[in-house]
């Protein structure tokens, strides 16, 4: 990022200006913080009573308090964890099928994905809450998150799956039927492997978005952590400090499984070339 | 089916809804997107470390935890806005990490010849960016781009669970909960809805890929 070819690197003269320019920029962004942060001392948003119970832990507070978060916490990654697995069964099926499919039937397998890929993922949870049951399919709130979360992402990691079995060399395919293998065997232990490991960066990628859009999971009152939030919030009257808290979270775990995604990418393309620009195509479908 | 003819008035306000929230999002986020794109790209550390942490913030913050932050945090300031303004808006900053990444990507596309040659001509930074790069960089990335505003239309439907009220989310719950429609047949028209907004609009960008985009 440094050695960009936008500007031309510092002579002495645009090292003292750039220099002086960023330090004006940073006290410019100092003054923005310290005009935020006075804004939010008039408003009585920085007393202990409104922090306190979030961050110290000498709080009587304190304890209670992450208990019930730690519920909502570990219902986040539960439903995340399990919305991923399903995800991947049902998108490496519908990529496989789509593949392999019969030209009669194709079509329906290309509908399926091409409509699911158009549905906001907000009202395939909403719905699901509200279909399933009318159709005689009474589950825990959680499985009708699973089950929204499962129909977005399946598709999206249905067509990273395709895109990865098809950037793969056409040799692996012709020698695998060369030695006699039938087309499922050569899918299930020849392609599928490989696929998956060029796919491994985008869909650790992919999670992130599944973590993220588990906090849908309010919409129909499933007790994640942005729901325990707002119990804590109901108690403690200070939205703006727990708020802060959970989008830290989810920020520190986000950016967390973004760089394993990254390190990933680093390490596979390092093993065999080809391997990173598959991934990064693959990512680049990813998109959000 | 008759649900849906008998309230075509609804959701077709709903549909006027989102693209309304769509369109306002979409402007802010396409402007202070690339705003972001050119401080991550900046001679300036301050302005690339801004750049950074605003991408970092609202990549991997949910936007549900944005828009609460926004409807519930910025009342306790004294800011006081409706819904409506509050949930575009925190979906113009959510959708604005993503645009600068596409714009960055486009950014880093462009050959280095092209700023080189910019350069030589005694071009500054900001001439090189505004007039040489960055048209091309965004011509690149008319596809990912596309890809983003596509996505935040989807998005626009959490705004929708907030209660702004009247949107095409909206149209669903209140077809579903207060009247207890089928909801079947509300969820296919809500789907329509959407579809008839994504569907031309993919159609929109791959017409206007063609016509802007760049042989490399």
């Amino acid at each position: 990022m440094t050695n960009s070819v936008l500007y031309e690197a510092p002579g002495p003269a645009a090292k003292r200006r750039s220099l002086l320019l960023s330090v004006a920029v940073g006290v410019v962004l100092a003054a923005v913080l310290a005009w935020v942060l006075y804004t939010l001392g008039a408003n009585d948003q920085l007393t202990v009573d409104k922090w306190g119970p979030l961050i110290d832990p000498t709080d009587g507070t304190f304890a209670p308090l992450w208990t019930l978060m730690g519920v909502g916490l570990g219902n986040t990654l539960l439903t995340a964890v399990l919305a991923m697995a399903f995800s991947l069964l049902v998108g490496t099926l519908l990529a496989v099928s789509r593949i392999v499919a019969a030209r009669w039937y194709r079509w329906a397998v290309v509908g399926v994905v091409e409509l699911l890929r158009g549905v906001p993922v907000v009202i395939a949870v909403f719905f699901a809450s509200r279909v399933l049951p009318s159709f005689g399919l009474d589950m825990s709130v959680m499985w009708y998150l699973v089950i929204g979360l499962t129909a977005y992402n399946s598709v999206i990691i249905a067509e990273i799956v395709r895109a990865g079995i098809q950037s793969l060399p056409r040799g692996q395919g012709e020698a695998a039927y060369a030695i006699g293998m039938r087309r499922s065997q050569v899918l299930r232990t020849v392609l599928l492997p490989q696929a998956f490991r060029a796919m491994l960066p985008a869909l650790i990628s992919q999670l992130v978005v599944i973590v993220k859009d588990t906090s849908l999971g309010f919409i129909i009152s499933y007790v994640d952590v942005v729901r325990q939030g707002q119990i804590v919030i109901q108690n403690l009257n200070n939205p703006i400090q727990t708020y802060f808290v959970i989008g830290v979270l989810f920020v520190v775990l986000n950016y967390a499984l973004s760089r394993a995604a990254v390190y990933t990418e680093r390490r596979l393309s390092q093993g065999r070339k080809g391997g990173g620009t598959a991934a990064r195509a693959a990512q680049a479908q990813a998109a959000e | 089916m008759h649900v849906i003819t008998d309230n075509l008035p609804l959701y077709l306000s709903g549909l006027l809804r989102t693209l309304q929230i769509c369109l306002y999002a979409g402007l802010i986020a396409l402007v202070l997107g690339t705003v972001i794109a050119a401080f991550r790209v900046a001679p300036l550390p301050p302005l690339r470390a801004t750049g950074t942490s605003w991408v970092t913030v609202f990549r991997n913050c949910p936007l549900t935890v944005v828009l609460f932050f926004m409807a519930f945090g910025l009342p306790e300031l004294g800011l006081n806005g409706s819904y409506f303004w509050f949930g575009t808006i925190g979906l113009a900053l959510y959708t604005s990490a993503f645009v600068c990444e596409a714009i960055r990507s486009g950014i880093n596309a462009v050959p280095p010849g092209q700023a080189e040659a910019a350069r030589a001509i005694g071009l500054g930074f900001g001439q090189v960016l505004s007039l040489v790069v960055l048209p091309q960089a965004i011509r690149t990335v008319v596809p990912p781009l596309g890809n983003v505003f596509i996505a935040m239309i989807k998005n626009s439907a959490i705004v929708g669970a907030f209660g702004v009220g009247g949107d095409l989310f909206a149209v669903g719950d209140t077809l579903t909960s207060a009247r207890g429609e089928a909801v079947l047949p509300v969820l296919i028209g809500v789907v329509l809805g959407y579809l008839v907004i994504t569907i031309p609009a993919g159609l929109l960008l791959g017409a206007l890929e063609r016509k802007v985009a760049i042989a490399r």
